[in-house]
């Protein structure tokens, strides 16, 4: 069983101190900077912590690194027998306009993933954090690690300044498809941009649910914009942004394209095929429907049998249960595929 | 030469379909500079002249086709598509054997950036529909314009003509400056709930920030297809303030943005408010019963599902068949033939709701 | 299979188009360069007038090296802006199940005598006459499909 989509925040900014160079260190205690001014997870809202796990989570005192470490061996990794566990770290370095401190930031933080975490437990691979709102940055960053035996993947916040399938952005991704790992895009982020296309909402509600949205964005900018033509090698898992609105994208970017193609004339076929191709989605959230066999049908319209990975996204709230499992109504044929044999091959394991 | 349809009972695979009333509820009239100056006062008329229509720049993509329309539907005497009822008539209402149609004018009223002149070019507007359009043709029903953007001087329009047989909703697009749910458009709402009538949300506009969650995108397609991400946050937002629960009779009908991305929408609306419905304390009841009770969806542009037999799954998965309204888009590059958009799959009953029975109910149109 | 004689060669230079209405048929004739091509007017998505749209070029190529060519052989449908090769009939984005209809034509001696008669127009003998082949009877298949 493979779990593509745990998180391991950081605890403290202070954790990251020790991989931090001092006038970084001086700077953040002189100053008022307190680490990025995401607002994703909020720490108090029922989602960002399973609401029967929240004592042990945020526990006084216990709020540590290693407590943290030990609650997911405990409570995931060893009850559902994950043997490998993808962990996504939400700290959003994109977020911090000043980019030399956000590139310090950025590898302070997957220092600290390799030291607290890697080394901790054999079962966890971690992601490439990287200051992507500057692509320049960014490369060096991914070449640092690109090669370290535990890190699987770049990750970038779903909400980005533009587009990820703008050429501005090329260099990033040109950098990602170099290094032969996948990128994840997960949900939340920073830009300094609205998370909608009709201005800023005014509840936490509508920035979680509409995520989705965003998600729908960057798929279409990324297939639309020629990026998979740009590099054909390159492969994205989509983590937490749900997945039953993948058919009616791939629907209305193939009927789009058969009006409009000659205004992106790389895009050589369906929308849906790249789709299919380069995309892959995390299980959680469902978002699922009241009636299950809604659910097979939208698994039948979107072709899922090698599109969905497995992913319990603890500690985020989304089943009753703090780790969900595989869902009743999933085939047992697919059940393999979606927790083993897909990300298994995605992420290239043995 | 003219050329007439040669299999008007047929849907796109070829199949049988049965007739019924058509109420084709998106229909775009445009407004040339003639006929705005001649429906404006001479304060704002001498204004036009000497400053035009100034909205936000800088946030057009170029577009495939001149004016967005079928290239067909210039019409011969050199007006622009949408401009001319005479064509109109011929090329739509004729053609297709109409009961009735909703004009739906995309004149950029609601992006002029003076608030003022943009309550002007609204009464200029609505004045045109009226005298110029619904005046000559018995089928025909307006849509009231409004400067959006400012909630007093669009209920003030509203006040105008809130009682005017022709008018048929309000009207608005979907690229506002904030999502629906802010105050600053309760006077809208307010006002036409006093009249009955539904707010008409329709595809385009801009309104100040990139069209995606992520910024702006590069091509026309991505601004064309992205549209349906911005009805999606104008549903969730529409929904999450709770106007529903504040104006009992408001109706929302959403025009051009395609249907399938509701249904997703909804479940994912319903299972993040099963967590979250604290912070909403004017929702009282899982957000797609009200989508299901308050909004109306134009089935334009129709979906293309990759197989046949998913439309069906999909208007079963939707259950809003009760509130989906056939629109044509005439005379945009992306019309839909009323004969041809819906499959020959689809149900007799169900495909009479959606051509015209949901809309005569509507907007009160008897058939 | 009947032919049916509808334009002179001097009616359609090249790069023009005519749309006639032959055995109940709209069709439109393409010259391209010389050759001649027919295809019915009926789009097989939503029954545009496929005929009159704009007919272009072909744009492919790489993200900031595109690529232009066969200028004059794509047929853009008026209403949706699917593209078909006039050569075949076929549509760019689906060529094996989305299709137009494509008639034979060829260009000979005008009618003498025979099965052949012209429609839409009066034909002098021994004028260069373009004749389009349609089949006996009403065939559907290229109705088959919305991609």
């Amino acid at each position: 069983m493979i779990d593509c989509d745990i998180h391991n925040e950081v605890p403290h900014l202070e954790e990251l101190y020790p991989y931090l160079p001092q006038h970084w260190v001086d700077y953040t205690e002189e100053s008022s900077f307190e680490g990025p001014d995401a607002n994703d997870y909020p720490e108090m809202v029922a989602t960002t912590v399973h609401p029967d796990i929240r004592d042990d989570y945020f526990g006084d005192g216990r709020c540590n690194t290693a407590a943290r470490v030990r609650l997911i061996q405990d409570r995931v990794l060893d009850p559902l027998e994950i043997s490998v566990a993808v962990l996504n770290n939400a700290f959003r370095v994109p977020s911090i306009h000043s980019v030399d401190l956000a590139a310090s930031m950025a590898t302070a933080v997957n220092t600290w993933q390799q030291e607290q975490w890697l080394a901790a437990d054999n079962r966890f691979r971690a992601s490439i954090i990287v200051p992507s709102h500057n692509p320049v940055a960014a490369v060096q960053e991914i070449r640092r690690w690109q090669n370290t035996p535990g890190f699987v993947q770049v990750l970038l916040p779903v909400r980005s300044h533009v587009p990820y399938g703008v050429r501005n952005m090329d260099l990033l991704f040109e950098a990602i498809a170099d290094s032969g790992l996948p990128a994840a895009i997960n949900f939340g982020g920073a830009p300094g941009v609205p998370p909608t296309g009709v201005g800023w909402p005014q509840t936490y509600y509508e920035i979680h649910a509409g995520m989705a949205q965003v998600f729908q964005s960057q798929v279409m900018s990324m297939v639309y914009e020629g990026l998979f033509d740009r590099y054909p090698q390159l492969r994205i898992v989509l983590l937490e942004g749900g997945f039953t609105w993948a058919p009616s994208l791939m629907w209305r970017m193939n009927k789009e394209w058969k009006g409009l193609r000659h205004n992106v004339p790389w895009v050589k076929n369906w929308p849906a095929d790249y789709i299919r191709t380069h995309f892959r989605w995390s299980l959680q959230p469902l978002d699922a429907p009241d009636d299950p066999d809604q659910m097979l049908e939208i698994l039948d319209m979107m072709e899922a049998d090698e599109l969905l990975m497995f992913s319990t996204d603890f500690p985020h709230w989304q089943q009753k249960e703090i780790a969900p499992g595989v869902p009743d109504w999933m085939p047992e044929d697919l059940r393999r595929k979606v927790c083993f044999e897909n990300p298994r091959a995605f992420y290239s394991l043995e | 030469m003219a050329v007439s349809l040669t299999s008007p009972l047929q849907d796109r695979t070829g199949a049988e379909v049965v007739r019924t009333p058509i109420i084709d509820t998106d229909v775009h009239v445009y407004i040339q500079p003639d006929d705005l100056e001649r429906h404006l006062s001479p304060f704002w008329r001498d204004q036009y002249l000497n400053f035009g229509k100034r909205t936000y720049d800088g946030m057009l993509f170029p577009r495939s086709m001149p004016m967005a329309a079928r290239h067909d539907a210039w019409p011969p005497n050199g007006d622009i598509p949408g401009a001319n009822l005479e064509f109109t008539q011929m090329q739509l209402l004729d053609e297709f054997d109409m009961d009735y149609a909703i004009l739906t004018p995309l004149t950029g009223t609601g992006e002029v950036l003076n608030f003022d002149f943009g309550l002007a070019h609204a009464q200029a507007v609505n004045d045109y529909q009226i005298e110029d359009w619904c005046a000559h043709d018995s089928r025909l029903r307006a849509s009231i314009i409004i400067p959006y953007e400012d909630g007093p001087l669009s209920a003030e329009e509203i006040h105008r003509l809130g009682n005017h047989p022709s008018m048929a909703q309000v009207f608005l697009v979907t690229r506002t400056r904030d999502p629906l749910g802010s105050r600053r458009y309760w006077p809208i709402y307010e006002a036409a709930c006093e009249y009955d009538l539904p707010i008409a949300v329709h595809f385009g506009g801009v309104g100040g920030s990139g069209i995606t969650g992520a910024g702006s995108p590069t091509y026309y397609i991505e601004d064309h297809a992205g549209m349906a991400q911005s009805f999606q946050s104008q549903v969730t937002s529409i929904v999450s303030q709770g106007l529903f629960e504040i104006f009992d009779n408001l109706k929302f009908v959403l025009i051009e943005g395609g249907f399938a991305w509701m249904i997703p929408l909804m479940w994912r609306l319903d299972r993040t408010w099963e967590k979250l419905h604290k912070e909403l304390p004017r929702v009282k009841k899982p957000p797609s019963e009200y989508i299901r009770e308050h909004m109306w969806i134009s089935t334009q542009p129709i979906e293309e599902p990759l197989y046949p037999h998913q439309f069906n799954q999909m208007l079963d998965q939707l259950d809003m068949t009760d509130r989906l309204m056939f629109a044509s888009d005439y005379p945009h590059w992306d019309f839909d033939n009323p004969m041809r958009a819906i499959p020959s799959t689809v149900a007799d009953a169900a495909r009479r709701r959606i051509m015209a029975e949901n809309a005569a109910e509507l907007y009160d149109l008897p058939i | 299979m009947p032919k049916y004689a509808v334009a002179t060669v001097d009616e359609i230079p090249a790069g023009q188009r005519k749309v006639v209405e032959v055995a109940g048929r709209v069709v439109g004739i393409f010259n391209l360069e010389g050759e001649f091509f027919a295809l019915r007017n009926t789009c097989p998505h939503q029954g545009g007038p496929l005929c009159s749209g704009r007919v272009t070029g072909f744009l492919h190529g790489q993200p900031g090296a595109l690529v232009y060519s066969r200028q004059g052989e794509i047929l853009r449908c008026p209403w949706h802006g699917w593209e078909f090769d006039i050569r075949t009939g076929q549509s760019w984005h689906n060529p094996a199940r989305v299709r137009v209809r494509a008639y034979e034509v060829s260009v000979n001696e005008g009618p003498v005598e025979g099965p052949y008669k012209a429609e839409s127009f009066e034909v002098e003998v021994r004028q260069q006459v373009v004749y389009v082949d349609i089949p006996g009877a009403p065939d559907m298949s290229e109705a088959t499909g919305s991609g």
